[in-house]
């Protein structure tokens, strides 16, 4: 096992070990954003810096600092490394300057997003940004192609993590679409706007860390906060799915699915394009209870995570009384 | 008149095809190698004569061919790198078109020191003839039988061969050579891992500039320490540099490192001054990627000690007043050149070529480009100067790969050292667009601050 430190943070962990994942065993504020790295993808990482970190202190063998901040989703621990992330102003400026090299051809319409409220991008801009731009020309602009007919792609959102690619390439079995062009006109594109017919294809939405690939079963049919998220599963009848998803419930009914997602975003498991388009009523499901949401997520504004009623609704005869259509409403589950 | 150990027989008539190149004394440094010397004597010699890789960083080669992984019965792969693609270099070009056998020489003898058996020299997809001229020089050569199997019948095995690159200037970068190599997109590798342990096909790679394993004929054929003894300190041997911009006699040159800058600018034997009687304004002494310098501290260092060509006292004064070898692409600008013109079309460069990989480097070039446009065009604001240094601080050391440094340098240098024609050019906006900025007090002497006690 190697000890490492970060920020101060001591953690033991086994040999090979990224920083990012040393961090996430420690967990909490320390831990450095990822916009392109997936566990669960090989390959992914290193690319939209967000997770930079200084090594000031190489290993206990080679005590150097390394000389340039590093990105800790692909550099691996050694054996007492030191590491600093939030306490080294070289990071946090670094971190600042990415943030505003992803936002500067994003396009910032939030309002009008799909992915508002579960956005990657949304809440890094919200932590590291700057609440202005320097940036005064005309964002990149992209028409929104439908790939296959389940999915859309608006790549003008796309801050090209690459982590769809790397979908495409590892979960489905044909890979269907790659980037085409180089530097800041390059595109998530498929060859010749070919659709992508696949059993898993529907993952390459739940990888997408922005609104750029989106769900068209789900497209504008509700904001994300208004939805309830609820846990099931089915018997799935496809070999590699096992059918464990994340149901978004509006009223009593079941207008999205989508895979489980840990509190880093990353989904615990691929599921099939079955269960995620075409099972949308609840006798489909067997429900497991709510899905547990950070208090940090919007869309906890609702409290979905208790089924319970509030505590002022439920000692208070009179609003009981008065919010009773409300109370049954939302405790109905 | 210096010597040259490179382009020493470039003007005899047919050097380029085998039987004038071995009249010549030619492919001596393989049977050099192959019959008397072993692999590790070969990487020992090239150590010893202390050769930094032309390609740009300046590491040392002998250095970087030790750190070849070598596992058993994994192959290791030689790749030169061919891609020659940074504006104002074309030295590789050069030698490739008019001496290809001795790009050949040296591939064969450092593929020996490597333990490679088969070889690629990657070439800039534009570059067609030279393409042409490598494949009929390894067929030459085969058939003299300095390739193949059991080369001089010393049971050496060797295939060379021949790869178009794929269009991008980012495929000059080594990690993204290999992928292109590899046939995939040019997309630089996030290292670690370096190619010394995994490259090619995740085999051990070592990959050459052009120049450096040309310079390994002469490294053998006179041996480590005779080569070191050309040059001056650190920097040993003899350097192509490609001389363009706005000199009377533009051209490829072979100096001896350590030469004064002001020789090699001004002397008839090399670039012969500045075209039609104009005074020097600013020299960009490595390639677009490396600091723009103005005339008078190009010419003297902050110390005024006169500078040399050579990697260390090019970077004399570090980023704040020195330069960097860089692949030796010399482009001299006169008094009629205006930088921010220049900046703004080295910032496109970079924008068209980022491989839009990394966030930083895809978008911070894109946006460089269009604030120096802006500004070029006599509608840039006095703000702008700051936010650039700010942009290029913010895309410098935190990429995968090194282009977002040379993207930024560029920029960063030439409003350090030309914030005056930079500022006229908001304060004059309209004068700007229909004249230049002119010499300015760029050439004047340099003031140098009293050292304090």
């Amino acid at each position: 096992m190697f000890k490492v430190t970060i920020d101060g943070i001591p953690v033991e962990v086994e040999p090979g070990t990224s920083i990012l994942n040393a961090a996430r065993q420690i967990g909490g504020d320390i831990v450095p954003p990822a916009m392109c790295y997936y566990s669960k993808l090989e390959g992914s990482g290193g690319k939209c810096r967000t997770c930079l970190v200084q090594v000031s202190k190489g290993s206990e063998k080679d005590p150097r600092p390394m000389p340039k901040l590093v990105a800790s989703c692909r550099t691996t621990v050694m054996d007492g490394m030191e590491v600093k992330n939030i306490t080294s102003p070289e990071v946090i400026e670094a971190r600042k300057g990415v943030v505003e090299m992803l936002l500067i051809n994003h396009p910032l319409d939030c309002p009008v997003c799909d992915q508002a409220g579960e956005c990657s991008l949304q809440d890094l801009g919200y932590e590291h940004g700057a609440a202005k731009t320097r940036y005064e020309f005309d964002r990149r602009k992209f028409e929104r192609i439908d790939i296959g007919d389940k999915i859309q792609l608006h790549m003008t959102r796309c801050i090209l993590c690459y982590r769809c690619v790397f979908t495409a390439d590892q979960i489905t079995d044909k890979r269907v679409h790659g980037i085409l062009n180089r530097g800041d006109h390059s595109e998530i594109s498929t060859y010749i706007q070919q659709a992508v017919d696949n059993d898993f294809s529907g993952n390459v939405i739940d990888v997408c860390p922005v609104g750029a690939l989106t769900d068209k079963t789900f497209r504008f049919k509700n904001r994300v906060w208004f939805t309830k998220p609820v846990e099931a599963h089915r018997d799935c009848d496809h070999e590699k799915c096992n059918g464990k998803v994340t149901l978004w419930y509006k009223g009593e009914d079941v207008i999205r699915v989508t895979a489980r997602k840990d509190v880093y975003g990353e989904v615990e498991e691929f599921i099939c394009n079955t269960c995620r388009f075409d099972k949308k009523k609840t006798a489909d499901w067997v429900i497991e209870g709510p899905r547990k949401v950070s208090n940090q997520s919007v869309i906890s504004s609702n409290h979905y995570d208790t089924l319970k009623p509030l505590p002022v609704v439920k000692t208070n005869p009179l609003l009981q009384e008065a919010n009773k259509e409300q109370f049954e409403r939302e405790t109905r589950l | 008149m210096a010597r040259k150990l490179l382009l020493e027989h470039i003007n005899v008539p047919g050097i380029n095809t085998y039987d004038v190149y071995r009249s010549k004394g030619g492919y001596a440094s393989v049977e050099k190698a192959l019959k008397t010397l072993s692999p590790e004597d070969v990487v020992e010699e090239v150590k010893k004569s202390g050769l930094r890789g032309r390609g740009g960083a300046g590491f040392p080669t002998g250095m970087k061919w030790s750190f070849l992984a070598k596992p058993e019965g994994v192959a290791r792969y030689l790749v030169c790198n061919a891609d020659e693609s940074e504006p104002g270099t074309f030295k590789d070009r050069y030698l490739m078109t008019y001496i290809p056998h001795l790009l050949i020489e040296g591939m064969i003898v450092a593929s020996y020191a490597l333990g490679a058996k088969t070889s690629y020299i990657y070439v800039r997809g534009e570059m067609m003839p030279q393409i042409r001229i490598l494949e009929r020089a390894i067929a030459e050569a085969k058939n003299a039988g300095f390739l193949g199997k059991n080369i001089l019948g010393t049971g050496y095995d060797l295939e060379l061969y021949v790869q178009p690159g794929g269009g991008a200037y980012i495929c000059g970068e080594e990690t993204a050579l290999l992928e292109s190599l590899e046939g995939k997109r040019g997309n630089p590798r996030i290292k670690p891992p370096f190619p010394a342990i995994a490259g090619l096909y995740g085999c051990p790679t070592v990959v050459n500039n052009v120049e450096s394993i040309a310079a390994v004929v002469p490294i053998i054929n006179e041996g480590g320490d005779e080569y070191a003894k050309l040059g001056i300190g650190r920097s040993t041997g003899t350097k192509l540099i490609s001389a363009g911009g706005n000199v009377k006699k533009p051209g490829v040159y072979e100096i001896d490192l350590g030469l004064p800058v002001e020789e090699f600018l001004y002397s008839d034997e090399y670039c012969g001054g500045i075209a039609n009687g104009k005074r020097l304004k600013a020299v960009v002494a490595g390639g677009s990627s490396v600091p723009i310098l103005p005339a008078n501290l190009f010419l003297k260092t902050a110390n005024n000690e006169a500078r040399l060509m050579s990697y260390e006292s090019l970077a004399d004064g570090g980023f704040a007043t020195g330069t960097m070898m860089g692949s030796g692409g010399f482009i001299a600008f006169d008094e009629d050149q205006c930088i921010v013109r220049n900046t703004w079309n080295f910032a496109r460069f970079y924008s068209h070529e980022s491989c839009g990989q990394c966030s930083p480097c895809r978008e911070g070039t894109g946006w460089m480009e269009k604030v120096l446009h802006r500004l070029e065009n006599g509608q840039g604001k006095m703000s702008d100067m700051d936010m650039l240094v700010d942009i290029s601080k913010k895309i410098e050391g935190n990429t995968i790969c090194p282009l977002g440094d040379a993207a930024a340098w560029p920029v960063a240098s030439a409003i350090r050292h030309f914030r005056d024609e930079f500022e006229w050019h908001v304060t004059n906006a309209a004068t700007a667009v229909t004249r230049n900025y002119g010499i300015g007090n760029y050439a004047d002497p340099l003031i140098i601050a009293e050292k304090a006690g």
